[in-house]
């Protein structure tokens, strides 16, 4: 029973990644209706950026205030400059597109700080949390992080003008566009806050995983996982999907003979073809009724 | 959220291409064919080598466009169709000692089963869907092949070394020669076949779902059979593709067949023009000589390199080299004129 409880805080921990991960990607449908291939290699770029303000002496809050600043730039430059010349294109063309950012963040991350595996610092220390030898202060800290992120993007969408008409354009653009919001605009601040709460995934895995440019593909994988288990319309949902993902990852790694780090993308894609058989809108997304 | 069941209207998922602009005309086939036949008297080793991958990712990159430019399915998971071929030839031909030849119709029977069974569930899937089932494939694909249970087999991280065939019957040519005109044999084969295939009253149905899937099904095509039956063919060819390549490279192991491959095969796609066949190996061209270009630059800057046109013919020259062959024979048809 020690040892279920035990896996399971490991669980909640490892999941608070893939929560904060999860969240980035269903920002980015949410406000597109598409999945963003290049959403980990975005935040691995913004890692990298704190990572090389700390190089030069920055403390760390204040390069991770830089890289959410940062980020959240980036993000509505891509789409402006990138995306948005594609948003009436064929949905391949959209997956060409993301596909490309990917190749050329990864290439670029690669170009600038090489490919060798860097140390990152923790802002939290690492000792055992509250005497638990499983939890670290650092994966509570990411957990905290995490629940605090969801709390600022409930009070944002619910009671804010601006996130009020995030939603407008998001659900029904044209009706949107009639009372007057610039739905444009509303899907390139969505990019944005995307790209931020990416980055702070990206800036929370780091001190884990260690940087590099590849780090993030595990990640992503169990994002989408996540965020298709919770359901793509739905943040909330996101966030328990990671919740989820990262306690069923521990579970089986602990339970089931054999199944080691080794399978640990295998059971991601197990799980992401398993939702979209039985249940395609996840644990709390909305059903989309297409129209022909 | 709202349980409100919400309207969502798409836009569709690929362009329609008519059936008569997926091919070339005869005259320009032929002389092309000629030429790929005449090559390796004139060149290097290296070139033949290079020039018999270009075939083998032409292949790969045909069976992409079947499924994408025919039935209209996304596929980001050819990698690992390709790594399932490569594997099956490289233990058949170690493990078995079966012959070279005989390992590529069973490489393509096993990939054309395990396709056929990866597009059961993904048939449930449609657009970014089955983008993210087979993007997840393509990257769960190396962790399965270093499989401790599987190690007997495929030498695990090590990978498989495989031994180059000679040329049968003492004909006068060199191993890579040999390979060469083996890998051109085959490729035409599986042309003439895919065209033939697109032709049919299969390809039809793979065009009708295309264009819409609901007047499909309102017209009696079986949607469900057909759509897996395009995944099975597409993993099918990819698989005799992987097991020519395995043949050539002389080594399979498990991280060449990560998701930059996937990506490289997509990107040939796109590049070559979805759709259109030919395009399948102006697109392997791409994905072959414009990485050795960039690694000559700069290391690593072959991802920046890819992405960078990728856009631009996404910008550009959307319908990729199809476009750029159009235009092409419309100045030649003036130039006629004048």
């Amino acid at each position: 029973m020690e040892l279920f409880i035990n896996q399971i805080l490991a669980g909640i921990a490892t999941g608070a990644i893939y929560a904060c991960m999860a969240l980035a990607i269903v920002m980015i449908y949410q406000a597109i209706d598409h999945l963003n291939f290049a959403q980990g290699e975005m935040a691995m770029f913004s890692t990298f950026v704190s990572w090389q303000l700390m190089q030069w002496g920055v403390p760390y809050w204040g390069a991770f205030l830089i890289t959410l600043v940062f980020s959240f730039f980036a993000g509505i430059a891509i789409e402006r400059v990138l995306f948005k010349p594609l948003a009436k294109a064929p949905i391949l063309t959209q997956v060409a597109g993301f596909i490309a950012l990917y190749a050329i963040i990864n290439s670029c991350a690669g170009l600038i700080w090489d490919f060798t595996i860097k140390q990152y610092p923790t802002p939290f220390g690492s000792s055992p949390f509250l005497g638990s030898q499983l939890i670290s202060t650092h994966q509570a800290g990411m957990i905290g992080i995490t629940l605090l992120m969801l709390l600022g993007l409930f009070f944002f969408f619910r009671y804010t003008r601006v996130g009020l008409a995030m939603r407008a354009a998001a659900s029904l653009p044209e009706s949107a566009r009639l009372v007057g919001i610039n739905t444009s605009w509303m899907i390139a601040l969505g990019w944005g806050m995307a790209a931020a709460i990416g980055s702070v995934a990206g800036m929370m895995i780091a001190p884990v995983v260690f940087l590099e440019p590849n780090m993030m593909l595990g990640v992503l994988i169990y994002g989408f996982a996540a965020a298709v288990l919770g359901g793509l319309t739905s943040p909330f949902g996101a966030v328990v999907g990671g919740f989820l993902v990262g306690i069923f990852e521990n579970l089986v790694g602990t339970y089931i003979p054999g199944v080691g780090n080794e399978l640990k993308l295998p059971i991601a894609l197990a799980l992401i073809i398993t939702v979209l058989v039985i249940k395609p809108a996840g644990l709390f997304g909305r059903h989309i009724v297409k129209r022909v | 959220m709202s349980a409100a069941e919400d309207l969502a209207t798409h836009a569709p998922a690929v362009e329609a291409v008519p059936k008569r602009a997926m091919t070339l005309s005869a005259g320009t086939t032929i002389a092309i064919l000629a030429v790929l036949v005449l090559v390796p008297a004139f060149t290097k080793n290296f070139v033949i080598f290079q020039l018999t991958m270009l075939l083998i990712y032409g292949l790969a990159v045909l069976a992409l466009n079947i499924l994408t430019g025919g039935s209209g399915q996304f596929s980001l998971g050819q990698s690992a169709f390709y790594a399932i071929g490569a594997y099956t030839s490289a233990i058949l031909m170690e493990q078995y000692n079966v012959n070279y030849v005989l390992t590529l119709p069973v490489a393509g029977i096993i990939c054309f089963g395990a396709g056929f069974l990866f597009g059961l569930p993904a048939l449930r899937l449609s657009g970014v869907y089955l983008a993210l089932a087979t993007f997840a494939l393509a990257t769960a694909m190396p962790q399965l092949l270093k499989l401790g249970f599987f190690e007997p087999w495929t030498g695990g991280v090590q990978g498989l070394v495989v031994t180059k065939p000679d040329a049968p019957f003492g004909l006068p040519i060199g191993q890579d020669a040999w390979l060469y005109y083996f890998t051109l044999a085959v490729t035409v084969a599986i042309y003439i076949f895919s065209i033939n295939l697109l032709r049919s009253r299969s390809g039809r149905a793979f065009m009708a779902i295309r264009d819409n899937e609901i007047a499909a099904s309102a017209m009696g095509i079986d949607v469900s059979l057909y759509k897996t039956l395009a995944f099975g063919v597409s993993a099918g060819i990819t698989g005799v593709a992987g097991g020519l390549g395995a043949i050539a490279v002389q080594f399979v192991a498990p991280d060449s067949y990560t998701i930059q491959l996937a990506i490289s095969l997509f990107l040939g796609m796109v590049v070559g023009g979805v759709g259109w066949l030919p395009g399948s190996f102006v697109g392997a061209a791409f994905i072959i000589f414009v990485p050795n270009m960039a690694e000559n630059i700069s290391k690593g800057l072959s991802g920046a390199v890819f992405g960078v046109l990728l856009f631009l013919v996404i910008f550009l020259v959307p319908h990729g080299a199809r476009q750029i062959a159009i235009v092409g024979q419309r100045l030649i048809g003036k130039l006629k004129k004048s």
